[in-house]
């Protein structure tokens, strides 16, 4: 079985959200840089069972970004994966990186694409079913579990206030999140060979850009808390109800 | 030319969600000097014709009973050949499972820019421009489409449902429909509660419960309210609660109109998941605890004393004995 996982950099979870050049640009400066957590916990660590379960599976990870996301594609590759591949562009928008992705599957012949449930930064939750069009593959979005037995998948999906059992034969790609799988930490031995593991630069196929962001913004800062005290609780609830409106 | 917007159904019935998408749907085509139009796939309860008074003129329903249940790959393609007859220049969906699943593919088989969590309506005094939250909330963007089609999804809770007169033409459209590749085997639901994603009213508690035992004055406030009920990632972690009621980064995100937060500290990864909400309480007895930076209205105090309280005072102001 060959398995394709989409790797992405993202800003950590913590960083300081700024934008510069007149908001159109993220401030880098002082950015921890990570795996995005969806793509790293849930679809990167479920390949990695899914090999440990079967020593002949393939993993490659795929990124579609300029060299300065080396960092995170080596640490993607010191917690599993065979090889990866970066497609040496700037993202664009999701279409544009989607067409780089599945141009990456269509060479590979993947029987699995994985990808997280969204980025953390753009929080499009497009890239799994865009890549799904492009290949004309069956999409199974915010899987929680997957199991295969020979080429049947049988998938769990959160769906609005439950879950829904999903049967679909490969290839598929799948968008992972919570329940997926455990997080882990890269071990000594995988940092070392994440060395040695190929890295290979490909050059983008021509592909349109549908969309562009214009410019950025921070939300208007709350008022600040009104806080009431404990002991007038009915104050809160009139608050509430006469000033909020809120019930 | 129209704008084209997709009903959600579930079991027949449609949601909320598409509700609020029908009434931006019928803003856009205001601003875009167009008409506003929808879609329905499968086999329909509602009385169809009544969601004209959110704004929409006609209804292209496809009632096959193959599309009963939602198979994005085979929606992707139907809704194609609908936006196709109607000449849409904007298809709008609700940023839920459901849109999200379906719009990207429809993105691609239209060459239609797509903006995911539309919070506001198009700006189009400059070309096509759509405000849409980045950074979990953090922060938004403005992003132009470039594209002669556009798909947007918007984010629950960012356009109110409004009700006004009005009947929809209800039209049947008879599309090609294809099989599916993917069999769903089976479907499990919490029945009778209010859906976490839907709510106006969100009732949320954290560790500052101690245990899931004592869950119940959390439940007695969330039913005087009429409201959902969530929780944090540790409590989820622990199995206090169901994993269907995390809320934050890695659980859903939501934008109730009231979020009540109890004994969450407000980690940024909590605040990530419930940030738009429109209105937020947060009770904590520890006056450090990072949430009430976010709050609108807070009390320092013991939960076991303050949630009873409030209880009792929201029945005695509604008059529930």
């Amino acid at each position: 079985m060959k398995i394709l996982v989409c790797i992405s950099k993202t800003p950590d979870t913590t960083a300081k959200i700024a934008f510069t050049d007149n908001n159109t640009k993220f401030d880098v400066n002082g950015v921890q840089w990570i795996i995005n957590p969806y793509d790293e916990w849930y679809a990167l660590v479920k390949a990695i069972e899914l090999k440990e379960a079967d020593p002949t599976a393939v993993i490659h990870l795929v990124t579609v970004a300029p060299a300065d996301a080396e960092p995170i594609i080596r640490k993607a590759l010191a917690l599993g994966g065979d090889e990866a591949i970066r497609v040496n562009t700037d993202s664009h928008d999701s279409y544009y990186i989607a067409s780089q992705i599945a141009e990456v599957a269509r060479q590979g012949g993947y029987d699995l694409v994985l990808t997280g449930k969204e980025t953390i930064d753009y929080n499009g939750s497009s890239i799994g079913g865009m890549v799904a069009e492009l290949l004309d593959l069956p999409y199974i979005s915010l899987a929680t579990k997957f199991e295969l037995a020979g080429t049947k998948a049988t998938i769990t999906r959160e769906i609005e206030g439950g879950e829904e059992v999903n049967e679909v034969e490969l290839p598929l790609v799948l968008s992972a999140t919570k329940g997926m799988a455990e997080a882990r930490i890269p071990n000594m031995r995988g940092i070392m060979a994440a060395r040695t593991r190929p890295l290979k630069v490909q050059e983008p196929v021509a592909a349109e850009v549908l969309t562009s962001v214009s410019d950025f913004g921070l939300p208007a800062a709350k008022a600040g808390v009104k806080l009431v005290d404990a002991e007038h609780v009915e104050e809160l609830v009139r608050l509430l109800h006469e000033e909020a409106k809120a019930f | 030319m129209s704008v084209l917007i997709f009903i959600d159904t579930a079991e027949g019935h449609v949601k909320k969600a598409s509700l609020e998408a029908l009434t931006y749907g019928a803003k856009a085509a205001g601003l875009l000097g167009t008409t506003a139009e929808a879609v329905v796939l499968g086999t329909v309860q509602d009385d169809l014709a009544a969601l004209g008074k959110y704004g929409v003129k006609k209804i292209h329903h496809v009632n096959n009973e193959s599309l009963n249940h939602q198979d994005a790959q085979v929606f992707a393609n139907v809704i194609a050949q609908v936006a196709g007859a109607t000449g849409a220049s904007l298809v709008v969906f609700s940023n839920n499972l459901s849109g999200k699943a379906i719009a990207p593919r429809l993105s691609v088989r239209m060459k239609a820019g797509l903006v995911s969590g539309a919070v506001a309506l198009p700006d189009t005094s400059n070309g096509f421009m759509v405000k849409k939250n980045v950074f979990s909330g953090k922060a938004f963007a403005n992003v132009s489409v470039n594209t002669a089609i556009r798909i947007i999804t918007l984010n629950t809770n960012a356009c109110q449902a409004l009700a006004g007169d009005g009947t929809a033409e209800v039209v049947p459209f008879t599309a090609a429909v294809e099989a599916g590749k993917v069999k769903v085997t089976g479907v499990s639901k919490a029945s009778g509660e209010i859906l976490l994603t839907e709510a106006e009213i969100v009732v949320s508690a954290g560790r500052g419960m101690k245990g899931p035992e004592n869950w119940g004055i959390v439940e007695e406030l969330a039913k005087s309210l009429h409201a959902a009920t969530a929780c944090s990632r540790p409590v989820a972690d622990a199995h206090w609660r169901p994993h269907n009621e995390h809320v934050g980064q890695t659980g859903f995100a939501i934008a109730p109109n009231l979020y009540i937060a109890i004994g969450i500290s407000g980690a940024i990864q909590h605040l990530a998941g419930v940030n738009r909400s429109k209105v937020i309480v947060v009770i904590n007895k520890d006056p450090e605890a990072p949430f009430f930076k976010a709050a609108d209205y807070g009390i320092v105090g013991d939960a076991f004393d303050i949630v009873p309280k409030m209880t009792a005072a929201i029945k005695k102001l509604k008059g529930i004995a």
